[in-house]
């Protein structure tokens, strides 16, 4: 294998021989499983389980292969791998998902052995990206740069790939498994939708440990995750997530798909008799074996080292004059870029939403695009965001007027992260083979509607999220505004929620009553933000506050009163 | 019957699949021969669907060739036939946000 290392940049974690090995043997492996299937020794009903372990679905116009980006950060030189995958055995683009992983919709079966051997060569792969185990883990796309991180998020993540990973107990869990970790004051990563959601903190020693909420998803049966444990030690870490997964391997409900998440079983056993399980196996394993040593987390550690950083001024006479000279540029400024830990830095979210846009999706150039700029700009990394955006998180503050410039010319340049046009939208049915209606042309045509970047602004933090189906791959529940399709005899409609939210203070939205048509979905946002605007208690209160206040009945008696 | 079977009484049916060595989606045309546009796909009227497709998944399966094979509903459309659902005219065109992709872009 031609060997490409993703260099030294800075943020990434540089895979050793063993890594190297174990991703090669599992190429040469799928090969031949594929070649047995392609010659008939193999059932489609024995090989499906295999190609899902390897990322592979079948989906509505082909197989996707759906690329994992552990905890979304990656080189320039994997973008650039993605990049060159993609029209070499796509269709010239590729999808950013709600995991922060990447797929490929048009991929040959025949083909994925070489697409798989060649993302080897950059120390990238498909493991975990799908079926019963534990999914890649996520975490804050800001991790390392935000000014509010308290612990960086990644090193945890990358020791939990490594647990995970080939994992006996983790193998054949009764569902998929999913992880976020936020280390920061904010909670950028929807840390309790996940059946897992850890929130990274200090204790008055300095020391780093965990919330563990459990429980969470969204999904046909949406819950909130619940807080399991105020605080696990960090040498504890381990030994309390596989206490977790080991209870949930005995009680998960195998008998019923749609009651075998973790959710399920939190739910049904209570929290009170769920946490006695967890900390009686906790109190079985607690010991030397299960105790993760500081030198082991500080290894890890030293691969996310801060980058060279100059000392700079905070304040930045260039970026002054671009911001008055370019209102667009201003306003970008105002919207996409946030505070940077270090001083003259600053972190810029690259949106995936150009008004009318398919939200996620980026061509080939686009991505060699942004690993030239991630090279230029950001020491040669970059991060995947949720919310289906990317993010150059090192970025010096004189700089930003170039980067966007460059970002604008080829259509990234859109000032909209956090606001009505960052949609998160799933695949829809114009990809996916689970799902009942589009939810890509809805996204599509709220974004040309609230084109407008001033607009935007006006209305402020409003996150709408649309999902094809109930499995809610679009976070519907979730969104200030979510969006259900569902098919009705054959039509499709829309059935709209309020009131979601994702960050530290989840909730679940609220159906606002009877689903609607594809063309009524569109005037419905648009009346739901008229009230919204209409009865704000001025302009610093968000959607989501002022529905708690006002509640439903403006907003039902706008939308349905003709009815 | 499939979940994605939703024919009704009275309807013509072609049967589906995706080509088990590139994913493309796949008609079973006349004389038992895989086509790839819906408009040399075979009908079939409800009564016989069944059996040829349990003899074209038998065969599809013994010959490698196909993949999530099932019938679906076809209704005549200004004296066309058209797949009934979405998903099916998905399926037979490519996604409707990408007109330059799938089989609509040939």
């Amino acid at each position: 294998m031609n060997h490409i290392a993703p260099g030294a940049r800075a943020g990434i974690y540089h895979y050793d021989e063993i890594d190297r090995q174990f991703v090669a043997e599992r190429v040469e492996q799928f090969r031949k499983q594929v070649e047995r299937r392609l010659s008939g020794e193999l059932t489609e009903e024995e090989f499906k389980p295999v190609r899902l372990m390897n990322g592979l679905y079948l989906q509505l116009h082909a197989y996707m292969l759906r690329i994992a980006v552990p905890y979304g950060v990656m080189s320039a030189t994997q973008l650039r791998k993605l990049a060159a995958i993609g029209r070499k055995y796509d269709r010239g683009y590729g999808h950013f998902t709600t995991r922060q992983n990447l797929q490929y919709n048009w991929i040959k079966l025949e083909d994925t052995p070489a697409i798989l051997h060649e993302l080897a060569e950059v120390d990238m792969h498909a493991l975990q990206t799908s079926g019963n185990c534990v999914r890649n883990v996520t975490t804050d796309p800001f991790v390392g740069a935000a000014k509010d991180e308290v612990v960086d998020g990644r090193v945890y993540a990358e020791i939990l790939r490594q647990w995970t990973t080939m994992h006996p107990e983790f193998t054949y869990l009764p569902r998929k498994f999913k992880i976020a970790i936020s280390g920061a004051e904010s909670d950028r990563a929807a840390v309790r939708i996940h059946d897992v959601g850890l929130l990274a903190r200090r204790n008055d020693k300095g020391e780093a440990g965990f919330s563990f909420y459990v429980g969470g998803g969204l999904g046909r049966s949406p819950f909130v995750g619940k807080l399991v444990r105020e605080w696990v030690a960090e040498e504890d870490f381990v030994a309390y997530l596989e206490a977790i997964l080991r209870v949930y391997n005995q009680y998960g409900r195998r008998d019923n798909i749609y009651k075998a998440r973790i959710k399920i079983l939190v739910h049904e056993l209570g929290l009170e008799k769920f946490t006695q399980e967890v900390e009686e196996e906790f109190a079985r394993l607690r010991g030397p074996k299960y105790r993760l040593d500081p030198e082991i987390v500080e290894g890890v550690r030293q691969h996310f080292a801060p980058p060279p950083f100059e000392e700079l001024p905070d304040h930045s006479e260039a970026l002054e004059r671009a911001k008055a000279a370019d209102p667009a540029f201003a306003n970008w400024l105002a919207v996409n870029v946030s505070e940077h830990k270090a001083p003259g830095y600053a972190i810029a979210t690259v949106s995936l939403k150009p008004a009318g846009g398919i939200p996620g999706d980026a061509t080939c150039d686009q991505m060699d695009l942004v690993a030239d700029l991630a090279e230029r700009h950001s020491f040669g990394e970059l991060r995947v965001t949720h919310v289906q955006n990317l993010v150059l998180a090192h970025v010096k503050k004189d700089e930003l007027y170039d980067l966007w410039k460059r970002l604008d010319e080829a259509g990234l340049g859109s000032a909209n992260a956090g606001l009505i046009g960052d949609i998160i939208a799933c695949p829809g049915l114009d990809y996916c083979a689970l799902a009942n209606a589009r939810a890509i042309p809805l996204a599509q045509a709220i974004s040309a509607r609230f084109a407008d970047p001033i607009r935007q602004r006006t209305i402020g933090e409003l996150g709408i999220k649309i999902s094809g189906c109930i499995n809610a791959c679009g976070h519907h529940h979730v969104g200030a505004i979510g969006i259900l399709g569902v098919d009705k005899k054959g039509t499709e409609y829309y059935q709209i929620t309020v009131g979601g939210d994702p960050t530290l203070t989840t909730a679940i939205g609220d159906i606002l009553g009877p689903a609607v048509t594809e063309t009524e979905a569109v005037d419905a946002i648009e009346a739901i933000v008229d009230v919204y605007l209409a009865n704000r208690a001025g302009e610093g209160e968000r959607f989501v506050d002022t529905l708690k206040r006002v509640g439903h009945a403006p907003f039902k008696e706008r939308i349905y009163a003709a009815d | 019957m499939s979940a994605k079977d939703r024919s009704k009484e009275g309807s013509m049916k072609a049967i589906t699949a995706n080509r088990l060595r590139d994913g493309e989606v796949v008609f079973l045309g006349k004389d038992g021969v895989w086509v790839e546009s819906f408009a040399e796909a075979a009908l079939f009227q409800r009564a016989e669907a069944d059996g040829v497709l349990a003899a074209a998944k038998e065969k599809a399966e013994r010959e490698q060739f196909g993949v999530d094979i099932y019938a679906f509903e076809v209704v005549e459309q200004d004296g066309v036939p058209v797949p009934a659902t979405m998903r099916e005219r998905i399926r037979t065109a490519g996604p409707s946000v990408r007109t330059d992709l799938g089989k609509q872009a040939a």
